[in-house]
């Protein structure tokens, strides 16, 4: 309509026009102040200043020196390691990401079809370990020792007759990490999940009951995935981001840094420059790689999801 | 229409063309993964009171022979001797955690409601935003964050702790894509009656978003409760329980045992929470009653 006027007119307006929307709004921006507040100055400033950061050379001492691509540079032509770490992080992120989601949707599917008590029970059986920060019991039961449980068992069972080490052999501990990654990682996504199959609109059920739905497969199907679709996306968000910034559980559990660097992940790259050596420059640039990738990941699952 | 009505009544008891065997088949899955699962915390139970000799016993027993609480008692003697009374720690935390909570849900469900429900300029790209902080990960972050609150002068005060942690992108965004099944006629019909967004919020979206609602609670709780003080806190008076639990249970070797129990502790109040809202979330049983 302010097609046929002058586009200085055409800005002005559209400018007041906004305002005016604004202040149509203002009640939403009061809704909303609150938390933007604590948003912007403790993730939005930190994050918009630790951006340039990656193309500088920063060693926390001295004030941070332009290098231009020179970190980027060096991390995809010349660091071996970081080429390893892409590597178990792939391996970690395909175990516990696309299996563990999976996982938990269909255990909170599961939960959802037993009576209201079990529900409890189970909800927090299957949730209580990403609440325990656990890593010494299993230190013990991963012990390379005859002492360590599975050890005990494995040569009770007698399927071998020597103690492994789980936690030191080169062979073993990306294994012993990504099961212990996996014990977690029923955690937000798992516990949102189970939300999501509680708020279904009980009406919904009974429809379907009327026109036809037959069993248990037909009703997931029809009814219950296409009203979960906003919280099986939070579920996938929140898996990709745990399971791609893994790190933490395998430096805990088998040591920092692993043998052969056989459990290090792009997150434990990102700790080593930036908490060991100082090169904080260095380390966000990992961690500006590790993002772009999760970034394009969530758009993919989010289209996936929109179909 | 006698068929219909049959249909009916099976479906009210929400056993549409359910099978007794099948559920007592799904029983006995979720029972076998389920010991799987709590194997591991099973094992700090019993370890926590396990005396020390038991601990390198072969082979290793799935039980305590004689069970103590000396465990418990080193890690309460140990924290009780340092100059500052266990119970300021334990006040400290309940503080901290109580804060972070209740103000973190408050806010994200307002923030939530009016990003899911109401079309405003710049609403589109703060939900943008608040998608891309949850993927940023960056350990460069802690020392950005750490400038602003020195800037801010918070460091080394319980303040350190509470106002990093209150806007919590992750919540906002849960809470947003549980709202937004809300259908909006529902919203439109409270406007139409005259009620202000505040009231629409609080008196109609949320009662019926309960278990998102209880489910932030219990995200929250856990996250703050386990807040690890790091090199924001120095005043032994303003330490929370993680922290000194950590150092108690980590001098020496041989003090699994005490690791153990403090593990054990620490659990207690984030399950007692869940269970709380657990419950809370599984008597919602939603009847909105409104079609779109």
């Amino acid at each position: 309509m302010a097609r046929s006027e002058t586009y200085k007119n055409e800005k002005k307006s559209s400018i007041k026009e906004l305002w005016r929307d604004i202040k149509r709004n203002k009640a939403c921006y009061g809704m909303l102040a609150p938390f933007m507040i604590f948003f912007i100055i403790f993730t939005v400033i930190p994050v918009v200043m630790s951006l340039p950061m990656g193309f500088t050379d920063f060693n926390m001492a001295q004030t941070p020196k332009f290098v231009g691509l020179s970190n980027y540079i060096n991390l995809f032509l010349s660091d071996k390691i970081f080429m390893r770490s892409i590597r178990v992080t792939l391996v970690f992120t395909i175990f516990t990401g696309p299996v563990s989601y999976v996982v938990c949707f269909m255990l909170a599917w599961l939960i959802n079809e037993m009576p209201k008590k079990l529900k409890t029970i189970f909800t927090l059986i299957f949730y209580v370990p990403s609440m325990a920060n656990i890593y010494t019991v299993w230190q013990l039961i991963f012990s390379g020792d005859m002492n360590g449980y599975l050890n005990s068992f494995l040569i009770n069972l007698g399927i071998i007759n020597a103690p492994v080490q789980w936690l030191t052999d080169g062979n073993y501990v990306l294994g012993a990490s990504i099961a212990v990654q996996l014990w977690i990682s029923l955690g937000a996504g798992f516990l949102a999940l189970r939300a999501g199959f509680q708020n279904i609109d009980r009406t919904l059920y009974e429809a379907g009951a009327i026109e036809g739905i037959r069993n248990r497969w037909q009703e997931l199907i029809y009814i219950v995935i296409p009203s979960m679709k906003p919280q099986m996306m939070f579920a996938a968000v929140m898996q990709i981001v745990s399971s791609f910034t893994a790190g933490t559980v395998a430096q805990n559990l088998v040591g920092f840094p692993s043998t052969d660097y056989r459990a290090h992940t792009i997150m434990t790259h990102a700790y080593d420059y930036g908490w060991v050596r100082y090169e904080m420059g260095y380390a966000a640039a990992i961690c500006m790689v590790l993002f772009a990738v999760m970034f394009l990941c969530s758009k993919l699952i989010g289209r996936v999801l929109n179909k | 229409m006698a068929k219909i009505n049959t249909a009916k009544l099976k479906a009210s008891n929400r056993s549409a063309g359910r099978k007794k065997g099948g559920t007592i088949a799904v029983f006995f899955f979720l029972l076998i993964t389920g010991i799987f699962m709590v194997m591991p915390i099973y094992l700090t139970i019993v370890m926590s009171v396990k005396p020390v000799e038991e601990l390198f016993v072969f082979p290793p027993k799935l039980y305590a022979i004689r069970p103590t609480l000396d465990n418990f008692r080193d890690m309460f003697d140990s924290l009780n001797s340092s100059r500052v009374p266990f119970s300021r720690y334990v006040f400290n935390s309940l503080y901290v955690t109580l804060t972070v909570t209740a103000l973190q849900c408050i806010f994200s469900a307002m923030a939530a409601f009016v990003l899911a429900k109401c079309r405003f300029p710049g609403s589109k790209a703060v939900n943008w935003i608040i998608v891309t902080a949850l993927l940023y990960q960056s350990n460069v972050i802690y020392i950005m964050q750490y400038i602003v609150m020195s800037r801010l002068g918070i460091i080394d005060k319980p303040l350190a702790l509470i106002l990093p942690s209150i806007a919590s992108p992750m919540g906002v965004f849960l809470m947003r894509q549980s709202i937004s099944q809300i259908p909006d006629s529902m919203i439109e019909a409270a406007k139409v009656d005259g009620a202000g967004l505040m009231r629409i919020c609080w008196q109609i979206v949320m009662p019926n978003q309960k278990p998102a609602l209880m489910t932030l609670v219990i995200f929250a709780f856990q996250a703050a409760w386990n807040l690890q003080a790091g090199s924001l806190i120095f005043q032994e008076q303003y330490k929370t329980l993680p922290t000194v639990v950590a150092q108690a249970a980590a001098s020496g070797i041989a003090k699994a045992g005490v690791a153990m129990a403090a593990a054990v502790f620490m659990l207690v109040p984030p399950v007692v929470v869940f269970m709380l809202a657990q419950r809370k979330v599984i008597e919602t049983m939603a009847y909105s009653g409104i079609k779109e």
